[in-house]
């Protein structure tokens, strides 16, 4: 039986997943209500803001504005927890620095003073995943498993800043070859398989897509190919950010580089709450799995239907 | 042992050193930059170097040097921050915090990509988001949050203009209004010289 366990946390947002793929949200909020964990709102949240491009223009905002978000849920006595790499670093790096550097938080308060704000230091931010794993721990998650994929060879993905820099995440340090997501993805059935490169970046962070969308493809072309040559059937993966790279990106490396891809690319891509949730029996519509054929030029651009069917067949 | 520390590695100015960006570095607190030992690991761990012209290990040397080329080559703009070259490094140099500062030492000098300043002053000043889903144009983003039982719009800074605002108000506290205003300044200024260039040539 299901241990009673205090799950709350206030539910940071960041910006792709709920204003490009509204999906990971609603999987999340289905996964974790279904898991009994509640999230709280984090009401006038910002963006993070992101590692890759705002920190790399001024360290102090991206410092500052990080801060703001961590006092909302400081307010509400609740960790945070984030769906997405980049947002978890961005939360949990500012975290690290403003526990450890004295001089820092000063300042930071010194600001947030002005909007009648002050970060105490009193939550940590968590990622989606390092809650599945840690504070309900596989155990638990086991006995919510009602269906088992018989028959589904995924490729995980976990994006860069989950694991890394390691000595500021919760995993001991690891990060060459980290097997926390596969153990989440293998409750369910379901095959991890090994392909080259697996820990390889998606090549979107860093501001690098901003600045050269063909850089960012390629990198997802490399990633690709090794996922198909390995006989995936589909990718998982725990960031919004590496989502839309390998789902809008995939489109882009089928058209940038279709001459060394040969036959373009239709991997689809599916966020691990979507997974997860069809494995406890959640309605694919509740975890943003159907999509309504009336909207057009919206996500998923890679479609999922082929990984529904597969899997229709194995829920028995 | 500290006293080799004092010597060697804090050390503000030494020979042959062009200064003023190694200076920087080290107000910054990154002076670790001086133990690298060009082993290359950095650069044979970049996934961002198997495809285009980014050396790490030439990123950090240059810097190291105080070669100001460095600034406003791209290539500072093409690590993905994988933090690889952070994990590996056998001299336990935090390459990627350094790259993230090397940038922040380049906005400063106004070497800023149009589509990065763009995203910070057009989109995230404005909205406080970095991806925005509101206004009419972003109409499609928000039907799509509908069809899956999701408000239109988050509970974000689009729920609360108050947010915004409150942002902006630190955002300005801490120089970034004023970064942005510098470097439109510049890119202002640069424009129209080129543009004088231009009609003397005709």
């Amino acid at each position: 039986m299901n241990e009673k366990k205090d799950l709350k946390y206030g539910f940071f947002l960041g910006c792709v997943a709920p204003n490009r793929y509204p999906m990971i949200e609603a999987s999340i909020r289905a996964v974790f209500e279904h898991l009994g964990a509640e999230l709280y709102e984090l009401e006038g949240a910002s963006c993070c803001p992101a590692p890759g491009v705002f920190r790399a223009f001024h360290i102090p905002t991206w410092l500052v504005i990080a801060a703001r978000n961590i006092t909302l849920a400081e307010e509400l006595g609740v960790d945070i927890v984030t769906g997405c790499n980049g947002c978890y670093g961005t939360l949990r790096d500012a975290w690290y620095e403003l526990e450890h550097e004295p001089e820092l938080k000063k300042m930071v308060n010194e600001h947030l003073a002005k909007v009648g704000r002050k970060y105490k230091g009193s939550i940590e931010p968590k990622h989606v995943v390092q809650v599945l794993y840690q504070d309900m721990g596989i155990d638990y998650l086991k006995g919510f498993v009602k269906h088992k994929f018989s028959d589904l060879k995924v490729a995980v993905h976990y994006g860069c800043h989950i694991v890394k820099p390691s000595d500021k995440r919760p995993w001991g340090g690891e990060y060459e070859c980290p097997t926390f997501l596969d153990e989440i993805v293998e409750l369910t059935g379901a095959k991890s398989i090994d392909y080259k490169d697996k820990f390889m970046c998606c090549g979107a962070g860093g501001a690098v897509r901003t600045a050269v969308k063909e850089v960012a493809a390629d990198f997802s072309r490399e990633k690709l190919k090794n996922i198909r040559d390995a006989g995936c059937d589909i990718i998982i993966d725990c960031c919004p950010f590496c989502h839309l790279q390998l789902d809008l990106g995939q489109m882009e490396a089928n058209s940038v580089y279709k001459d060394m891809i040969g036959e373009p690319y239709k991997i689809p891509v599916v966020y691990i709450t979507q997974l997860l949730g069809l494995a406890f029996g959640i309605d694919p519509n509740r975890l943003g799995l159907v999509k309504n054929h009336n909207l057009t030029g919206v996500s998923p651009f890679i479609p999922v239907e082929p990984f529904l069917k597969k899997v229709k067949e194995q829920l028995t | 042992m500290s006293e080799n520390v004092e010597k060697y590695i804090k050390r503000k100015v030494y020979k042959g050193t062009n200064s003023r960006i190694a200076e920087k570095f080290v107000d910054a607190g990154l002076e670790k930059i001086r133990a690298c030992i060009n082993c290359g690991t950095c650069s044979g761990s970049c996934p961002s170097g198997r495809r285009t012209a980014i050396r790490t290990r030439s990123i950090i040397r240059r810097a190291l040097t105080g070669d100001e080329s460095v600034l406003e080559d791209i290539d500072i703009w093409l690590c993905s921050t994988c933090y690889y070259c952070y994990e590996r490094c056998p001299r336990d140099i935090p390459v990627t915090d350094m790259i993230i500062k090397l940038r922040n030492i380049a906005v400063e000098e106004g070497h800023i990509l149009d589509p990065h300043f763009s995203l910070a002053n057009d989109i995230f000043w404005v909205t406080g988001h970095g991806v925005p889903a509101n206004g009419e144009a972003n109409k499609k983003w928000q039907d799509l949050r509908v069809s899956f039982g999701l408000p239109p719009l988050p509970p974000t800074v689009h729920m609360h203009p108050e947010a915004v605002k409150e942002c902006q108000d630190l955002m300005r506290s801490v120089g970034f209004r004023k970064l942005m205003d510098n470097i439109e300044e510049k890119k202002a200024k640069e424009k129209a010289e080129a543009e004088k260039e231009k009609k003397a040539e005709e």
